[in-house]
């Protein structure tokens, strides 16, 4: 079964079209790495996938509320702790425990800790744990390795498999290797054609 | 939702998170009126009903830009955004946590600040009263202004003057309300007027509020 279908689908960052015709179906237990340069519309792509931008061409289907998104920032409160941060986010998707998620990224250690005074690993692998509590079965994920060491790297890796194991799916835009047997989709090649760049960029050339 | 209500109040709550800035505004402004414009009661009196409802307004309007502003940069609100619960949703809920932290300690602390000013004694019940009925449209309108503004460096600006105008009826209407009670007027008129204005404010501002949010995401 499709969880994640992209059929066509154009997105635009700022008023430019950055990507046309991206086409995708992500099963369930399948993982899919995005790859591409810098500035080509990974991230874009995610957002548009997570409804926070409409696209501009395309369709794309997904179950109502069935997207986890994790973006760049971690959406972290520095003055909550590790667990209340967690156990909010937990509450507004409707999920009791927060013990595994805190399990699964070696955070039970910190749990009473401030946030603000977490490293920026520590920061992230919390980040990354609320979308264990989220409960959704595709994961959308922005660059998620960034400030992870090797073994914090390991436990991602590691979550996500379990997540796939249990019947999800994940999305996930990255520039190293994760160890996950996924496919890769270089988006570069769907790269929108100049006309519409050029024509902006002439009017300020 | 709930949950939202408890960490927002929480935060305002915590080290950092403004709760009790409005307050003290408030405390100043009284407190410096009557230094400025001298002491006598003649004088105090008669300018008391709008002294205390335009220092509540502007200490509303202190606190307004953190509304979405903080979660705005730490990424929350693109979360907020895509979690189940519906953007109309939270901007309700977030006026009202700013309503609780703001609108109703000015509310409680006005009648205290009101002998400061020698506000004439029939007059303390409708200022409770206007305050209670009023602030909860200063903290919607503001809702709406901050959702507006979100995402733009240095929008408190730009944001205060878009919110302004639109707190100006709920003013007219609040230091009229207090005004005429003072004078031993009927009061019922401006009061009935101000709790329209709210219940207005608070049927459609979250839907304006959740569509600019909307917006100021992509």
């Amino acid at each position: 079964m499709a969880l994640l279908v992209l059929d066509g689908v154009g997105c635009a960052r700022g008023g430019l079209p950055v990507l046309t015709g991206v086409s995708l179906t992500l099963k369930a237990g399948g993982a899919l790495i995005l790859r591409g340069p810098n500035g080509s519309g990974k991230t874009t792509l995610l957002r548009t996938v997570a409804g926070l931008q409409p696209p501009i061409e395309g369709r794309i289907e997904a179950e109502p509320d069935s997207i986890a998104y994790a973006a760049h920032a971690d959406g972290i409160k520095s003055t909550l702790t590790v667990a209340e941060n967690l156990a909010f986010w937990s509450g507004l998707f409707g999920t009791a425990d927060i013990g595994p998620a805190l399990a699964a990224f070696d955070l039970a250690t910190l749990r009473d800790r401030m946030a603000g005074r977490l490293s920026a690993g520590q920061k992230r692998r919390l980040g990354l744990a609320r979308l264990v509590v989220t409960g959704r079965p595709v994961w959308a994920l922005d660059e998620p390795t960034v400030s992870l060491d090797a073994a914090s790297v390991a436990l991602f890796a590691a979550a996500v498999r379990a997540h796939l194991a249990t019947g999800g799916a994940a999305l996930i835009a990255t520039h190293i290797d994760l160890g996950l047997d996924a496919e890769t989709l270089d988006l570069s090649a769907f790269r929108a054609t100049h006309a519409a760049r050029t024509a902006f960029d002439e009017a300020f050339t | 939702m709930i949950r939202l209500l408890t960490r927002d109040l929480k935060l305002a709550v915590r080290a950092g998170g403004g709760f009790g800035l409005a307050l003290a505004f408030f405390l100043i402004v009284t407190v410096l009126v009557p230094f400025g414009v001298g002491p006598e009661a003649g004088v105090l009196a008669p300018i008391a009903p709008g002294i205390l409802w335009i220092g509540a307004l502007l200490a509303c309007l202190l606190s307004l830009d953190r509304i979405f502003a903080t979660d705005y940069e730490d990424g929350s609100l693109e979360l907020l955004a895509t979690a189940p619960i519906p953007l109309e949703a939270v901007v309700a809920i977030k006026a009202l946590a700013h309503w609780i932290t703001t609108g109703l300690p000015l509310t409680l602390a006005a009648p205290l600040f009101g002998i400061f000013l020698n506000l004439p004694g029939p007059a303390f019940g409708a200022l409770a009263l206007t305050l209670l009925i009023g602030t909860p449209a200063l903290s919607m309108i503001g809702a709406f202004g901050a959702a507006l503004t979100v995402g733009l460096r240095r929008g408190g600006l730009l944001m205060s003057l878009l919110v302004l105008p639109l707190y100006v009826p709920t003013l007219i209407f609040g230091a009229t309300a207090t005004r005429r009670a003072a004078e031993g007027l009927a009061t019922d008129a401006p009061v009935t007027l101000l709790a329209g204005i709210t219940l207005g404010a608070l049927a459609l501002l979250p839907f304006a509020g959740a569509a600019a949010l909307r917006i100021n995401l992509r």
